[in-house]
């Protein structure tokens, strides 16, 4: 079973040279730390900032430089800041590459709920359904099962809904899963020490399971 | 052509009980602290506030909803802010989420002259309820309309006595489209020079789109998420 940054190495492994990356709040945000040395990547940050760095030294925050998840961080060589209408607009228009982020439930045809609990306090979609409604490439981060037990991976959501048919890739602390709308939840790797039964006594919607699934392979 | 005024109780004196405010900044970064302040001083109620984020407890519109001055919030993201949940639950205040990138292009919309955009963020989700949906080359699509509000109160870095704007890093973030698309523009500044003394090819805002500005004082710039690294 992998934890939360072993869930992060994983994603890290799915980043190619020359990506644009906007990575979520939580778990997301580890993946930077596990991009390989040498390879280009550029992370987006939605509040207006391409080239992000790492948190700043301490003494050294600047408020006015923060990311999308209002923590202190730097800027670096070929850094560049922009508007919240032009971050969204190259959202929008596709130019990111990959984005990835934390959900709460994802239906076996890419829907995905990560935004509101009925009942409960309503915090907003921030750009998340912009991300999701554009972005080429969705990988989602989370746990396989919630705290109650019950599995994250669905037939259908059964909260409202932040996009349709959007992720395309989902990994947990138990596997890690492609998401075919029509066909389900493909399952491509088991995390180190979980069986393929663990995944489906773990797992609602339709799984599909080809052939030998190997284990995934982390440093 | 001169846009300056004394300050910012200058700056709002016509804003009254019941209008619509567009309010630059992300979540603390870039707020108009000075406007906010003044806004609470001449106790102006029942407000709709168009604002990314609703501030925290007692800071950014934080200080108007402890007074009790927002009718409404206009935003995407309203979390961190136990006062605004409290008078949320109680149905004191109104609410409209919106995703981000739909309000900042709503913004866009009215700083370019457009009525509308179609954008797919919300599609098959409640955002998309009571909206037009229109099909593009086999995508669906909303129709989102472009805001019409009678004031933008933003924060810049730099205006020249034009109304040119200049801003610093993460802090352009709504306040260069919302220093576009009121009908009134009030900027607050930190820095105020004289036409010319700006850099023509730097200017963010053209000052066409400005009407009042002045220059700040006392700016607190709190910090919401304070992260650093070790020094190694």
């Amino acid at each position: 079973m992998l934890d939360k940054t072993g869930i992060a190495k994983r994603i890290a492994q799915e980043v190619r040279d020359g990506y644009y990356v906007n990575l979520g709040i939580g778990i997301p945000t580890l993946v930077a730390n596990y991009i390989p040395q040498g390879m280009n990547v550029v992370l987006q940050s939605e509040n207006g900032m391409l080239g992000m760095g790492p948190f700043p030294f301490e003494g050294e925050e600047d408020p006015d430089l923060i990311n999308a998840g209002k923590q202190t961080i730097t800027e670096i060589p070929g850094t560049v800041y922009f508007d919240s209408a032009m971050s969204f607009g190259m959202i929008r228009a596709g130019k990111v590459d990959l984005t990835i982020l934390g959900a709460m439930e994802v239906s076996e045809n890419g829907d995905i709920a990560n935004w509101k609990i009925p009942g409960k306090m309503v915090k907003g979609m921030g750009g998340a359904m912009d991300l999701v409604a554009a972005a080429k490439n969705i990988i989602v981060a989370m746990q396989h099962v919630n705290k109650a037990g019950e599995s994250k991976l669905l037939p259908a959501c059964t909260l409202p809904l932040t996009g349709v048919r959007c992720v395309k890739k989902i990994v947990t602390e138990l596997a890690v899963l492609d998401v075919v709308p029509g066909v389900g939840f493909v399952l491509l790797e088991r995390a180190p020490g979980i069986s393929v039964e663990q995944i489906k006594n773990a797992t609602l919607g339709k799984l599909i399971i080809e052939g030998e699934i190997p284990e995934m392979k982390i440093n | 052509m001169n846009k300056v005024v004394s300050g910012a109780d200058e700056a709002i004196r016509d804003i009254e009980d019941g209008m619509t405010l567009m309010l630059g900044g992300f979540g603390l970064c870039g707020i108009p602290e000075n406007c906010i302040a003044a806004l609470v001083r001449k106790g102006v109620k029942n407000l709709t506030c168009i604002s990314n984020n609703a501030g925290v407890d007692d800071f950014g519109i934080g200080l108007m909803l402890k007074t009790r001055q927002v009718k409404k919030m206009i935003s995407s993201y309203v979390g961190e802010n136990a006062e605004f949940e409290r008078q949320l639950l109680s149905g004191e205040l109104e609410v409209e989420l919106i995703p981000q990138g739909t309000l900042a292009t709503r913004c866009l919309a009215a700083a370019y002259g457009m009525p509308a955009v179609f954008v797919r963020a919300g599609v098959g989700t409640e955002v998309a309820e009571g909206k037009e949906v229109r099909n593009f080359d086999g995508v669906d699509y909303l129709l989102e309309h472009a805001f019409n509000a009678p004031f933008s109160i933003v924060k810049a870095w730099k205006a020249d006595t034009h109304g040119n704007l200049v801003f610093r890093k993460t802090t352009r973030n709504f306040n260069q489209p919302m220093a576009m698309a009121g009908k009134i523009v009030i900027a607050e500044v930190e820095e105020l020079v004289p036409a010319g003394a700006l850099d023509p090819d730097q200017i963010h805002v053209p000052g066409i789109y400005v009407h009042r500005v002045f220059k700040g004082e006392n700016y607190e710039k709190r910090i919401e998420q304070r992260t650093v690294r070790a020094k190694s």
